[in-house]
């Protein structure tokens, strides 16, 4: 195995004429779906499988003082019910912060003593059918003495609130900052404040949680899940006291996941009824299950001012977070400091005052969400350029064109952003595609534009370390096998290896097969999360096949009796500048001839580092993918709604491996992004969740917006493979904050809270005609 | 009690006893292995389990199984054999509006993509040069979480143009 931390983006070099990266051919995984022979996490069936259900609890705080299973028990097709005396070590482990000081609190699988949400498992089932499972479910009596909850975060800050834990409700408060801030809000010209709300958002991914486990060959508890992580395995392991070699996660191509299959789903209790019952098991949550218990993108409430001279440059913000975390601590110390890292978004801030805290509260877990906490503060400094230019009587581009970051600016972390910063062609591009400006359609009807920048890092928080693995062959006949652990959400997070390992070895696409996502069979690449998917594994790929081409020259070049600097590698084969050619097939057999294997496994490392919790400063993201969206609305102001005329949206990927779906991506995000500004909303009263149909969420259908009108930057800077920036993130940031600005421009009203309903918009014009005096 | 139900299913004759609860959704991917017909919420609301019913889009998991009986089932794998498809390229295993849908890059995760083609194939049997508008309206019961549907109407849109042209 090799080892080597290549310089980001130094492969590039020398690799300017692609034949395969760069154009968008349809791969493997594509012609399976529109045939749809894909087999999904559900689709998986074993001989005398069981069906496997979680009974939760349904109030949302609460102790268990008793839990009767023999009525369940006794269910005829019933083969096992589990509680929590029968989990081996009933945790579930997440550092989040990664030891820099989140507050140390069990996250139990199955619950013990205490309820702390309403959906929290309590019990499992294994039945020979779903039926049984079902009605046995419905006969585990659980007896609670309800407690006091707390269902929003900042009252859980208050004294004297109810605790989630005991231990205490605030999971972390992170604090980033540099510069005299009172000295720079004392100097300025200018200060602008805001209090921005977001709402609880499901993901909402088309596959439901799902997995089918078994025992394999020498008691290998085996799961086939719809999994982001397969790395979990390791945990699963700890919770059987199993070994970590006696545990395999696989993944199946995902319907889906956005963040909400980066934690565990049904593993654990997969795990659990598998090796009780020493029998394949197959688990499926309802929809309504999901959104009850699946967790959520965390609300957020930030506390903007900001501080500027009168020609708009920003001197400094103080910015304020709470995000509720919900019952358990999962990810959100984690999105909490991608919040606080990223609170003052792609601008200069000579003096910056971060506080981000993530807190208990006694309602469904919140965790990772594409976006990560680096969403939600959109609103909050997109909403403020937008302010401040209103209160400075300068055009909004101008404002904000007058503090964009550029290369080898300090950002609030005390670090320097060291690739090209393209938001600015982001923002001209944008504009200029939204084209010439609607009449309204009625009177009654106003029409306004607005547009928002954004910064997403890609990879992870620097100091995990994070590494990611491949291993590639040449097969006699010239073919390739590519194995790595990555997972797929969708979003062709394999097929995109495959083409950066043709142009490399020049092994054409359709002779090229890949297998992801197994534990066991694959080397380990992390996750597919924090938009490091090609990041990552597109680097330790392109590094395989670079190392594998570099070992296979000489044996090229011996053969073809030509100087190996001088080879293509193309259409399956090398080929010498006098003609000369060698297939891919007769290389393998020259290289077994002289003992040169045709196989390899190479690793790539990120760049790492430190963060210094107490000064606030030190190394946070390896980098970041900046983007403008723009809008064009029309605001009914009898009845409120909020109608998208026109939309763009444009991200500097720097290099775009395939351009179609990188497309694909933005135009996602931004319906994701749109969802999320007009209507999407998980409401929980009193900790309950006040639907959980599908039917009652809103997310968007094909009918409501408009085409995602798509543009490309490509600076040919990024720390990815061949230049490459990740794009999974960063098209779901700048959504809210562009239409709460292009709204403020039709009606003259500023909306803080999402998502923007129309009762929302009415009470916000309402409230500013009862502040404006009549016309005298 | 269980009932003997008769169907065909992307041609084939079949046969099944089904009980009076079980959904025509539960039935074709569990007696059938129809994997391509998919749960995705149970309500009738995301169009993951469309199937069509002598030639009608429904949903799946609302359909009683025992309603099967005498008709004719299609799923996405039988959009190639459905007497109504063109000829398409030579040797493909796929109904040329599936090959559009391939050329526009119109699936991500693909959950949604079969119930999309039948959804999109029913409409351009009605309506061979639909606007964007209509196709934007029958495809309102077809819920897609990745794509912003952006491309998906390129590529019906696309497939619709190219046969009227041929």
């Amino acid at each position: 195995m090799s080892e080597t931390r290549s310089e980001p983006g130094a492969a590039a070099a020398g690799t300017e004429s692609m034949r395969i990266v760069g154009t968008s051919p349809a791969h493997h995984d594509f012609v399976d779906k529109v045939k749809g022979s894909l087999m999904y996490a559900a689709d998986w069936r074993m001989p005398g499988m069981l069906h496997g259900k979680v009974v939760r609890a349904m109030v949302p705080s609460a102790r268990i003082t008793a839990v009767d299973t023999k009525t369940a028990a006794a269910v005829p097709g019933v083969v096992a019910v589990l509680t929590a005396a029968d989990v081996p070590w009933n945790h579930i482990v997440e550092r989040a912060s990664g030891g820099l000081g989140e507050l140390s609190v069990s996250m139990p699988v199955l619950a013990e003593d205490r309820i702390r949400y309403a959906g929290e498992p309590v019990a499992l089932i294994a039945a020979r059918t779903p039926q049984a499972a079902e009605d046995a479910a419905e006969l585990i009596d659980v007896e609670y003495d309800e407690l006091p909850g707390v269902f929003d975060a900042e009252a859980a800050l208050a004294d004297g609130a109810p605790l989630v834990h005991d231990a205490g409700n605030t999971l972390i408060t992170w604090n980033i900052g540099r510069g005299d801030v009172d000295a720079a809000f004392a100097s300025a010209d200018v200060v602008v404040r805001g209090t921005y709300r977001s709402q609880r958002v499901e993901h909402a991914y088309m596959e439901p949680e799902a997995g089918v486990g078994w025992v394999d060959t020498s008691g290998v508890i085996t799961l086939r899940v719809a999994t982001q992580v397969i790395e979990h395995a390791a945990h699963l392991a700890a919770m059987l006291a199993l070994p970590e070699n006696k545990v395999r996660v696989i993944s199946s191509y995902m319907g889906g996941g956005f963040g909400g299959k980066e934690d565990m789903t049904v593993e654990p209790y997969l795990a659990l009824l598998v090796a009780a019952t020493r029998r394949p098991v197959r688990m499926v949550w309802e929809r309504q299950e999901s959104i009850l218990a699946s967790t959520k993108r965390h609300p957020f409430t930030m506390r903007y001012e900001t501080a500027a001279r009168s020609d708009g440059t920003i001197l400094a913000q103080r910015v304020d977070i709470v995000g509720d975390a919900g019952a358990y601590p999962y990810l959100s110390a984690r999105v909490l400091f991608a919040g606080a890292a990223l609170a003052c978004g792609p601008y200069r801030t000579p003096a910056a005052s971060v506080r981000a805290r993530a807190v208990f509260t006694n309602t469904m877990p919140s965790s990772a969400f594409r976006g990560f906490g680096a969403m939600q503060v959109t609103l909050g400094y997109e909403s403020q350029m937008d302010r401040l230019a209103a209160e400075l009587g300068l055009p909004r581009e101008t404002v904000r064109e007058r503090n964009y970051l550029e290369r080898g600016d300090t950002i609030p972390t005390g670090e320097t952003v060291g690739t090209a910063v393209a938001v600015r062609e982001t923002q001209r591009r944008a504009l200029e595609a939204l084209g010439e400006p609607s009449p309204p359609s009625a009177p009654g009807r106003k029409v306004g534009r607005g547009f928002a920048s954004n910064m997403q890092p890609y990879g992870r928080t620097i100091w995990f370390r994070d590494k990611a693995a491949c291993w590639m062959s040449l097969e006699r006949d010239g073919t390739l096998l590519i194995r790595t652990g990555v997972t797929d959400l969708g979003g062709g997070q394999a097929a995109s290896l495959c083409q950066i390992a043709s142009e490399v070895l020049g092994v054409p696409l359709d002779r090229i097969s890949i297998h992801i996502g197994d534990t066991q069979l694959t080397p380990l690449a992390g996750g597919t999360y924090a938009t490091r998917q090609l990041y990552m594994s597109g680097n330790a790929t392109l590094q395989t096949a670079y190392e594998l081409r570099d070992r296979l020259l000489p044996v090229a070049a011996e053969v073809l009796g030509a100087a190996p600097e001088s080879l293509v590698f193309a259409g399956g084969s090398v080929s010498a500048p006098d003609g000369g050619t060698l297939s891919l097939a007769e290389l393998v057999a020259a290289g077994e001839a002289r003992a040169v294997s045709a196989a390899h496994l190479g690793e790539w490392r990120a760049e790492t580092g430190a963060f210094d919790p107490d000064r606030g400063q030190g190394h946070s993201f390896p980098d970041y993918t900046f983007g403008t969206h723009a809008a064009e609305v029309e605001v009914d102001t009898e009845t409120g709604e909020i109608r998208v005329l026109k939309y763009t949206a444009a991200h500097d990927v720097g290099r775009a491996i395939n351009p179609m779906r990188v497309e694909g991506q933005i135009q996602g995000g931004a319906y994701q992004g749109l969802g999320y500004a007009l209507g999407e909303d998980v409401p929980v009263v009193d900790g309950n969740p006040q639907s959980t149909l599908f039917a009652g969420y809103l997310m968007p259908t094909s009918m409501d917006l408009p085409d995602v009108q798509v543009i490309i930057v490509e600076s040919g800077e990024g720390k990815g493979p061949l230049g490459a920036r990740g794009i999974g993130e960063p098209p779901c940031g700048p959504s809210a904050a562009t239409i709460a600005n292009a709204v403020a421009d039709a009606v003259g009203v500023r909306l803080e809270e999402l998502p923007l309903t129309p009762e929302r918009v009415l009470t916000a014009l309402d409230a500013a005609r009862d502040a404006t005096p009549p016309a005298a | 009690m269980k009932t003997r139900i008769t169907f065909t299913l992307n041609g084939a004759e079949c046969e099944a006893w089904v009980f009076p609860y079980e959904t025509a959704l539960d039935v074709l991917r569990e007696e059938f292995g129809a994997g391509e017909v998919r749960y995705g919420c149970g309500e009738g609301v995301c169009g993951t389990c469309t199937v069509q019913l002598d030639g009608e889009v429904v949903n799946g998991c609302l359909l009683l199984a025992v309603r099967l009986d005498g008709r004719d089932v299609r799923t996405v794998r039988g959009l190639r054999s459905l007497p109504s498809a063109p000829a398409g390229e030579p040797g493909s295993e796929l109904h040329p509006l599936q090959e559009s849908f391939l050329r526009n890059g119109a699936a991500q995760c693909g959950f949604c993509t079969p119930g999309m083609l039948l959804a999109a194939e029913e409409l351009l049997r009605e309506e061979p040069r639909p606007d964007r508008d209509t196709i934007r309206g029958r495809l309102a019961g077809n819920l897609c979480r990745c794509t912003g549907y952006t491309k998906i109407l390129d590529a019906i849109e696309a497939y619709a143009g190219e046969r009227a042209e041929s």
